[in-house]
Order: C-alpha cells, then sequence, then structure tokens
C-alpha cells in the first residue's frame, strides 16, 4: 500500500504517570494512525517501539508527560517531554542494562535499562535532554524509506 | 511451527478462543522474557512470547513488538482486563505448567528457534 500522506498530520497525547493499566495506550493509538496512512510495516514497528518505551518511562518516572507527534510525507518526528525528576548523568543513562527503576518496577517486567537505548536503536535522530528536578525531553525522527 | 503443535508440545491450555485460523497460524521464532524491554529489543513479528508475567501491559508490549502469540509459564493466568484486551487485539494467550526454562527447551528441541537480535 503506498503511503497516502498529502498533507502534515500533528497531535498529541497526555500520559500520566503511575498509570499503568493503559500504558501503551498512546503509542497503539499512532500505530493504527501509521497503518492507516499506509506507511510501511518496518517504520511502523519502529516507531510503535521507540514511542512506546519513551511513553513507559513517563509512566514510570514521571507525574505526567505529553506525547507529540508530527508526520510529514518525508517522515515522523515525535516529542515526548514530561515532568519527572530528570536524569542526573545522560551518558550512563543510555548505557544498556543500566537502570534507577525501583523493584516494584522490575517486578513488572520494566527498568531492564534497555528503554533509551530501544528509543536510540529504532529512531534515525534521537536527542535527549534533561533537567534534574524540572524533566526530560525526548525527540525523535524516523524517516521513511 | 503451527500453533497447533506449540500447545501440544507444552501441553498447553487454550485461555483465548482460538479458531482453525489461529491454529495454523506459522510461528517462525520464540522469545522467552519477564523483562518487556528484551522482548523490543529483539525482532520478534510473527514470534511466541514465553513469559512468567501477566498484566496487561506484557499484552500491549506484545501488540507493539507484533508478537500473536503469549504462552504464560508455570500455569499462571492473567486476568480478565488482560484477557479481553488479547481478545481484542487478536493475540492468543496459552498457559502451560511448565517452567520457561523447560517450555522453552522443548520448542527448540523441537526446531523453533530464537528470536533474531536486528
Amino acid at each position: 500500500m503506498p503511503i497516502n500522506i498529502d498533507k502534515e498530520i500533528e497531535g498529541s497525547f497526555q500520559i500520566i504517570g503511575g498509570n499503568f493499566v493503559n500504558a501503551g495506550e498512546a503509542s497503539t493509538q499512532l500505530k493504527l494512525l501509521l497503518s492507516k496512512l499506509g506507511v510501511d510495516e518496518d517504520i511502523i514497528r519502529r516507531t510503535a517501539i521507540a514511542t512506546f518505551e519513551a511513553e513507559m518511562n513517563v509512566i514510570i518516572y514521571a507525574a505526567a508527560g505529553r506525547m507529540h507527534y508530527h508526520i510529514t510525507p518525508r517522515g515522523i518526528s515525535i516529542k515526548v517531554d514530561d515532568m519527572g525528576p530528570g536524569i542526573e548523568d545522560i551518558e550512563l543513562a543510555m548505557q544498556e542494562g543500566y537502570s534507577t527503576a525501583p523493584d516494584w518496577v522490575r517486578e513488572m517486567g520494566w527498568g531492564a535499562g534497555m528503554g533509551l537505548p530501544n528509543m536510540k536503536k529504532n529512531s534515525d535522530i534521537f536527542k535527549i535532554d534533561s533537567v534534574v528536578g524540572e524533566g526530560t525531553t525526548i525527540e525523535m525522527v524516523i524517516n521513511f524509506p | 511451527m503451527t500453533l497447533k503443535e506449540i500447545i501440544e508440545i507444552l501441553d498447553a491450555t487454550v485461555i483465548t478462543p482460538l479458531g482453525d485460523e489461529a491454529l495454523n497460524v506459522d510461528i517462525r521464532s520464540a522469545c522467552s522474557a519477564d523483562l518487556m524491554s528484551a522482548v523490543l529489543y529483539y525482532h520478534t513479528p510473527d514470534s511466541l512470547l514465553i513469559t512468567g508475567l501477566t498484566q496487561a501491559h506484557v499484552i500491549r508490549t506484545a501488540e507493539i513488538a507484533g508478537i500473536k502469540t503469549i504462552v504464560f509459564v508455570l500455569g499462571k493466568k492473567p486476568d480478565i482486563y488482560s484477557i479481553e484486551l488479547a481478545e481484542e487485539k487478536k493475540i492468543s494467550l496459552l498457559s502451560t505448567s511448565l517452567c520457561m526454562y523447560t517450555a522453552s527447551g522443548r520448542l527448540f528441541q523441537a526446531g523453533l528457534p530464537g528470536c533474531l537480535y536486528k
């Protein structure tokens, strides 16, 4: 199916911290939207994984956050910002396996220290900015083939 | 390997209703994990997820990763919310009394490979 994007599409989702029941809903909705637009399956999968990991980070660590998406004929840009504790050492946080997640989060299957690396791995451009005590902003771009 | 064969090998019980189409779905690889980011790290479309976690976000992780079948080990069964979510997302749920190691070993021995890293 050819990509059916004749104009730019923007939207955003609110993410509530601690809401594990609806965790993944924003990423699922975005995945559905991309599917309806006829976007390549591999691009959809990469976007879904990157946004799901970002969404889970907000749910695990922050009080609240927002995921904004911008789809153009060239690709999809995603910005996730949160009102969370911020990341003290971004370089360390980017290392596979490093996590500050508490035990109760690990018991739920999260906090493996793979979230940020997974986001980077699935994005063509990945940027992270964080201020301790204020929050974290992640920007990801995934280009269409 | 078909889902029907997997059910036999694992002596699994079926949690979500499965029609003939689902039973004949071709499963090409499997991933055993209790860490959801590990599931997302591997290339898992058309794969089977073997896990000991039963919360709803396991179903959502499977959906994001393109996984169509989940086997819960140690006889675990998810709550009704997770079952309904799985049915809505067309994800088949099974339960086996085997532990994760044995379930994985039996399937590997029967020729089902692990998921590839991509």
